[in-house]
């Protein structure tokens, strides 16, 4: 629920990073916040347990610069990844202006990565909020590990794409991220389809992070303009 | 099914309305400091003794701990708790629904008591739920409203991410 606030010139918007337990969320928004300049942030707040997993969530506020006079204020939250946290990952998604999914791209986390987008949809459902319209992202992070799956493999199963029944919109859009690919395109069945840009992460030492914060960002402003 | 959460707009008009009730209610009841807080976290207004902490962050856990304890309210066959009240030996939080869609959190010293708090809170609760309900009334075109100050400026935000 993006804030214009005239009184203050601010445009504040909330960015969430979603995804399974131990995928990466934390560690991208520690990233940013150790990248940022102080001027530009505030303080990283956790609530999390006595072992760093994060029980309610992660939140870091980051200036992104200036338009037309405003501030652009994005509020950053992670979600906690553990399946039985579902009550609180979900307050987290309230007012939610963009979607970031950090899936874990090692084999074995596979399947909890498919239950946690399959959650993510749920639970926005709950809100009445359509993923498929609002600026959504997926990081496949970890791509450094020996065990990371193919990269068609995990888009196969995370992000497949939902079908475009606009007639208007029925026409390909180059990735701009991915050279080569496209963001909409018709398939061989004659479906047209729709996928979520993505990025390759190595969040520990900070690969595709600022990419992906970029990335998201950019679509929240322009659903303003 | 809604696209997204909608945009709203608090205009200096707004800021100036709100301030005023705001201002009245702290001369009353003799407390520090009064936020408004809208439901996903984002501070809205501060009234009063300037904070000398993070308000952003302090914003964004009032959401928080608000929105925890109106689940925690069903949980128990409530459909919401309309205020909370975190006592501490010096400094005290009181914090109030505000038609479900802002909340109201002051901060109150030994100066003045919690009782004295909420009796005045009940009339600008009142007030500010008016205000919020007109405010939020013309947020049904606020993405016209943001268009204006955002439209055409899809190269500025290019130029802002290159």
């Amino acid at each position: 629920m993006s804030m214009i606030n005239y009184a203050s010139r601010e445009i504040n918007c909330k960015i969430v990073y979603y995804g399974p337990g131990l995928g990466g969320k934390t560690t991208n928004l520690e990233h940013i916040y150790g990248k940022v300049a102080p001027d530009s942030r505030g303080k990283l707040i956790s609530l999390a347990t006595e072992t760093e997993r994060t029980l309610f969530f992660d939140f870091l506020p980051v200036d992104l610069g200036t338009i037309r006079g405003f501030k652009t204020r994005f509020h950053l939250y992670t979600v906690p990844g553990q399946v039985y946290y579902n009550a609180s990952r979900k307050l987290i998604l309230k007012g939610v202006d963009g979607v970031v999914f950090v899936g874990d791209s090692q084999v074995e986390r596979m399947e909890a990565n498919q239950e946690s987008m399959q959650n993510l949809y749920d639970n926005m459902a709950e809100y009445g909020y359509d993923l498929t319209k609002i600026p959504f992202v997926v990081q496949y992070n970890k791509r450094d590990l020996p065990n990371a799956a193919p990269l068609p493999d995990l888009q196969a199963a995370l992000n497949p794409g939902w079908e475009v029944m606009d007639a208007a919109r029925q026409r390909s859009m180059p990735n701009p991220y991915q050279q080569g690919e496209n963001l909409v395109e018709q398939l061989p069945t004659g479906e047209w389809v729709e996928r979520a840009p993505y990025f390759e992460g190595v969040a520990i030492s900070g690969d595709g992070v600022f990419d992906t914060l970029r990335a998201v960002s950019k679509l929240v402003l322009k659903t303003l303009a | 099914m809604a696209v997204s959460a909608s945009s709203w707009s608090f205009t200096e008009d707004d800021f100036a309305a709100i301030s005023r009730s705001l201002e009245r209610f702290l001369a009353d009841s003799n407390a520090r400091c009064a936020l408004i807080v809208d439901r996903a976290g984002q501070l809205v207004a501060t009234v009063g003794e300037q904070p000398r902490f993070d308000a952003v962050a302090f914003a964004t856990l009032t959401a928080a701990d608000f929105s925890a304890n109106d689940q925690l309210a069903r949980l128990i066959g409530e459909t919401e708790f309309r205020s909370l009240v975190h006592r501490g030996e010096q400094e005290s939080i009181f914090l109030a629904d505000i038609g479900r869609r802002v909340i109201l959190v002051v901060l109150f010293d030994t100066r003045t008591t919690e009782g004295m708090v909420r009796l005045k809170a009940k009339w600008i609760i009142d007030d500010l739920e008016r205000t919020f309900a007109a405010l939020f009334e013309r947020g049904h075109s606020a993405r016209a409203e943001t268009k204006g100050i955002l439209a055409g400026a899809e190269d500025e935000i290019d130029r802002l991410f290159q």
